[in-house]
């Protein structure tokens, strides 16, 4: 299973983390704070694997952006880099060519597609075409919801006059 | 507001306190806009966890929005539940995620499934009862609901295996329909059919089939459809032959698929990339517990792995020489292991190396020596970290021999490590448990063989308890080694006088803050005060193995019990008995506890660890509380000296049962690979093997060449040294199971072919007859002679040019075998001939034949090896036959041929 999720610039920013196992505050930041000293300092070339504190953790880099995920040691780590993958296309198909300043602006609907693609720390989705249409809903249910406050106010001020 | 939550997580992701902030986060999930209700969730997902107090305001809402009618709002709550629903308020949401899993919406079904599996995780016991509704969600029109269910299924599957049994054909039938695309276009990825769910599956596979042949002979036809399918081009491709390989390594084993797995490996370790490397390196060392020889194919791939400079990739390959150490190679890993423990300075991994370096030093040491010297590296470099239970068995093995009834090697052994440890204590700055372990190996056997002084001895003791001044326990063992000492002096009659620095050292001690230092101190003064006889009763020398019966009842003082009862004293209550008195009870049972599990553990004389057990019972203790305990109880202890061999003999099993597992493992393997073509293709790694690991044999040179220009061109030669030494041992034993194979070889195709000539039927007997001496030769572990075993032939060497002319005139006699030649010489030859022409026979069957030639040599070649017979010129004779005839083949020269058979 996946312990956690990660997204760190390069310079160390974090951009994104979601705790599917239940890590305090203080181990937080101090697993954010070895990983990224650990992660950044690989060299290109090097395997997409580290080996930290009787897990694995599996990284990527996408442009400045390292996603990484935590896992247990008899997990697949080609498929969990396969999921990172299949992330960021599920991203990139949302956003349209996804960049790290969407993921900063818009970081909660990073965090939406994430929860429609993994849960308790397991893939629910393989389906990328399911994941777009069950976002795609929520938020055009936002934009209707949007659309009726506007105008209930619109409703509402027009009365008032 | 929104907008301000959205702040706060990004806030608490910074890893700043947002604390402040979750109760408004709590209260938005309660807003009937689903557009906030959302963002709601979503910041108390990320800002609470399952035991936060603010869960219980949150169950409610759940609840009712788990009832709501848009599925959207459901999927929301679903999600929240998988991340915050704790153990006790499962029973709250449980029956309507029941419900949901019967839901029109496949989305909610998924979500509904996965918060049961998240239930069965926290604990299992709550939803036992639904594991009917996952076996029929896995029937469930929607590939991404049945894709998730797996994920349950594999859970429970992992904890009961036996009950799942009857799932295998639908799980093959699933992976049969996903490998042959009948799955919606949408579940492709990257070209590959719905790669998650079969990798999935192949998981629950090797689950179910381990060890149940039933099972695992369903799924070999689907799994090699799947490595038939896999294009290894993609990663994904990859992943899904990499779990393959892990299923096939865990069903019961079946050659063909063996075989592609053992193809994909070596796909994986050929590859460019780091990460399939990784890969094969896992797969292989997942693959070798069924077929070790693989390995060898591998070996210049893993020691390239070994030298990267990717330290992940070298931690894996240190995993894989982990899992494939045998008493041959075990002093080039572990010395390896070592270097690298050197070289890192990860905690983490340094403790579990360290463990793993003990591990296999205590499984497979060579020589007494050899261990404690391995010991002692992984005590200098790795420290405190290693666990203090590897100090005790150190300590055991060292008092109690390795085990042989063997006391002068036992003796040495402990005289060697006294040395070294006098040696180790020149160097600054030990840790503390190996200090721990020296004070004790000294004070028990510092003195023992008479080649130190015991005031040398005593010196060097005080010495470690000043310098390492802060730290109680080494101190402690100091004093008792001390004290150990002084009583061995006594005991002998010697006079004793304490060094001055010793005496300075036990005032410091008298008056030392910690109770245990002191009653050290004064059992030392103690000691020293009394006569010969009574110190020898305390502390007998050389009697730390001897177990000490301990009287838990303490059923010697029932006379002073009865005494004191008779004169009016109160009869003693059980402590469950009484109520008022407990607090005290307890207070001063404790105290008790503390004060006479230091005495005891001290005039015990045992390892700690099993004094401690045995010493604390409770009930003797409160006994100890009401009746006072005389001080006579110390010398009245009676020492068992009757010595329990138990452990001894158990230590000397362990090592029977390591040798019988080889054993098994070589008749095993020969059961799963009846067909012939196997034991041929072992045979010639195996004379790969020889080539390896005989180097300076010329005569073999030119079988090398041609085996090496197959192999890789440029290799250096440090690097085959390297793998010689590494894998050489497994190849040694190889050989002999190889071996086992061959000699069997030649009668079942004598069976098979029906030789026309009766000659040959006899030969084929012969061999038959030579086998039993062969076998048994074998039998008998002689794997650690390798160089000796070599040497001949480089003796021979020499002695070939005179040996050529009765080898050939041997070689003329055993043309003539057709008319059964009673010289044993003849036999061999003939045996050889037998098995060309028998190979010749079966060429069409073999790609290669002069591989097949070679092994025809090497066949004779061990067969004259093995029977080397109590002559010796006899048997340099037969080496020099052999020798000739193993090499003429490799030559491919057809005259050979015309020769023997004339």
């Amino acid at each position: 299973m996946i312990h956690f999720v990660l997204l760190i610039s390069r310079q160390g920013k974090v951009r994104l983390t979601k705790w599917y196992s239940a890590y305090s505050q203080k181990e937080r930041t101090k697993v954010i704070r070895e990983l990224s000293g650990l992660i950044l300092t690989r060299g290109p070339k090097l395997c997409n694997f580290v080996e930290w504190r009787g897990l694995r953790v599996v990284y990527k880099r996408y442009a400045s952006l390292y996603f990484c995920m935590c896992i247990d040691e008899d997990d697949n780590e080609l498929e969990i880099l396969e999921i990172i993958h299949h992330y960021v296309e599920v991203l990139d198909r949302y956003f349209g060519s996804v960049c790290e300043l969407d993921l900063i602006y818009n970081f909660h609907k990073a965090y939406f597609i994430l929860d429609e693609l993994l849960i308790a720390g397991e893939l629910q989705e393989p389906s990328k075409r399911t994941v777009a249409r069950l976002v795609a809903a929520q938020d055009s249910l936002v934009e209707t919801a949007k659309e009726q406050t506007s105008s209930i106010t619109n409703i509402i001020a027009q009365a008032a006059k | 507001m929104k907008e301000y939550i959205i702040r706060l997580v990004y806030v608490e992701m910074l890893g700043h306190d947002a604390s402040f902030g979750y109760i408004h986060a709590v209260k938005m999930i309660h807003d009937d806009s689903l557009l906030v209700k959302r963002t709601g969730y979503l910041a108390v997902t990320l800002f609470l966890n399952e035991d936060h107090d603010l869960i219980i305001l949150i169950v409610n809402t759940i609840q009712k929005d788990l009832k709501s009618d848009n599925y959207l709002v459901v999927c929301a709550a679903l999600n929240a539940v998988c991340k915050l629903i704790n153990e006790e308020t499962i029973p709250a949401v449980l029956p309507q995620i029941v419900e949901l899993l019967a839901h029109p919406k496949e989305a909610v079904r998924k979500k509904a499934i996965m918060a049961l599996h998240r239930f069965y995780q926290k604990s299992p016991s709550s939803v036992s009862h639904l594991v009917s509704n996952f076996r029929k969600r896995l029937c469930d029109n929607d590939p991404g609901v049945m894709g998730a269910t797996l994920c349950p299924l594999f859970d429970l599957i992992t904890n009961d295996v036996n009950s799942y049994k009857d799932l295998v054909i639908s799980f093959v039938s699933i992976l049969k329909q996903v490998a042959e695309r009948r799955l919606p276009k949408a579940y492709d990825y990257h070209q590959m059919p719905a790669p998650f769910i079969q990798i999935k599956l192949l998981k629950i596979l090797a689950l179910l089939g381990s060890s149940d042949k039933q099972a695992s002979e369903n799924m070999y036809t689907v799994v090699g459809d799947i490595f038939r399918k896999c294009d290894s081009s993609s990663n994904i491709g990859n992943a899904v032959l990499y779990e393959c390989i892990c299923c096939v390594s865990s069903i019961y084993p079946n050659h063909k698929l063996l075989v592609s797995a053992a193809d994909a490996i070596s796909r994986f370790l050929k590859s460019d990339s780091h990460n399939l490397k990784y890969m094969g390196i896992d797969a292989l060392g997942r693959l070798i517990k069924i077929s070790p020889e693989i390995a060898e194919q591998h070996q210049l791939a893993v020691i390239d792995c070994l030298e990267d400079p990717d330290d992940t990739l070298k931690r894996k390959t240190f995993e894989l020489l982990y899992k494939m150490t045998k008493s041959t190679n075990v002093e080039v890993i572990v010395d390896r292991m070592i270097d690298y423990m050197n070289s890192i300075n990860d905690n983490h991994y340094k403790t579990e190396i360290a463990s793993r370096c003990v591990e296999l030093a205590e499984q497979f040491a060579p020589s007494n020596q050899w261990f404690i010297q391995t010991m002692n590296k992984v005590f200098e470099h790795a420290g405190d970290l290693v666990n203090i239970k590897v100090a005790h068995n150190l300590m055991r093995l060292i008092a109690e021999g390795f085990g042989e009834d063997d006391d002068t090697a036992d003796s040495q052994l402990r005289s060697s490590a006294v040395e070294s440890y006098l040696h180790i204590l020149g160097e600054p700055k030990l840790p503390s448990v190996f200090l721990q372990v020296i004070c004790w190996v000294l004070g028990e056997y510092g003195t023992a063989d008479g080649k130190y002084s015991a005031s040398y001895i005593t010196g060097k003791l005080c010495d470690v308890a000043e310098a390492y001044s802060n730290d109680e326990t080494v101190k402690a063992y100091a004093v008792t080694a001390l004290m150990k000492i002084y009583a061995f002096e006594i005991a002998a009659g010697r006079k004793v006088d304490m060094l001055p620095e010793c005496h300075s050292l036990m005032e410091e001690f008298l008056a030392s803050h910690s109770t245990d230092l002191q009653q050290r101190a004064y059992e030392l003064q103690a000691v020293i005060g009394l006569d010969a006889h009574a110190v020898e009763s305390i502390l007998p020398s050389d009697a730390s193995c001897e177990d000490i019966e301990v009287d838990k009842a303490l059923s010697f003082l029932n006379d002073y019990i009865q005494e004191s009862i008779e004169k009016g004293a109160q009869p003693y209550i059980p402590e469950s008995e009484r109520t008022g008195m407990l607090n005290i009870s307890n207070f001063r049972n404790q105290d008790h506890h503390e004060a006479s599990s230091h005495g005891l553990r001290f005039e015990a004389y045992e390892l700690p660890k099993q004094t401690v057990q045995a010493r604390i019972p409770p009930a003797s203790l409160a006994s100890t509380e009401l009746v006072p305990v005389p001080e006579a109880m110390y010398p009245r202890e009676s020492y068992q000296t009757t010595t329990v061999p138990s452990v001894s003999s158990d230590a000397a099993s362990t090592e029977l049962k390591l040798r019988l597992d080889g054993v098994q493992k070589r008749w095993g393997r020969q059961t799963h690979f009846p067909s012939t073509s196997t034991s041929n293709s072992t045979s010639l790694k195996t004379v790969n093997g020889i080539t390896q690991v005989d180097g300076s044999n010329t005569a073999n040179s030119r079988t090398r060449e041609t085996y090496d220009s197959r192999k890789q061109v440029e290799i250096s030669p440090e690097k085959q040294k390297l793998a010689a030494s590494l894998f050489g041992g497994p190849s040694k034993t190889e050989k002999k199971s190889a071996t086992g194979h061959k000699s069997s070889k030649p009668s079942s195709h004598m069976v098979k072919s029906h030789a026309p000539k009766s000659s040959m039927e006899v030969a084929s007997e012969k061999t038959s007859v030579q086998q039993p001496p062969d076998l048994l030769d074998f039998g008998e572990p002689t794997v650690r002679s390798t160089a000796p075993s070599l040497d001949p032939f480089k003796d021979l060497e020499g002695l070939l040019e005179p040996t050529t002319q009765v080898s050939s005139a041997v070689n003329h006699s055993s043309t003539a075998a057709v008319t059964k030649s009673p010289d044993i010489m003849g036999l061999y030859t003939e045996t050889t001939a037998g098995a060309h022409h028998k190979d010749s026979d079966i060429l069409s069957g073999l790609s290669k034949p002069p591989m097949t030639n070679m092994v025809g040599g090497t066949t004779t070649m061990q067969v004259a090896q093995s029977s080397k017979g109590p002559n010796l010129k006899d048997s340099l004779e037969k080496d020099a036959l052999v020798r000739q005839i193993g090499v003429t083949p490799s030559s491919q020269n057809p005259n050979l041929f015309k020769d023997i058979l004339g």
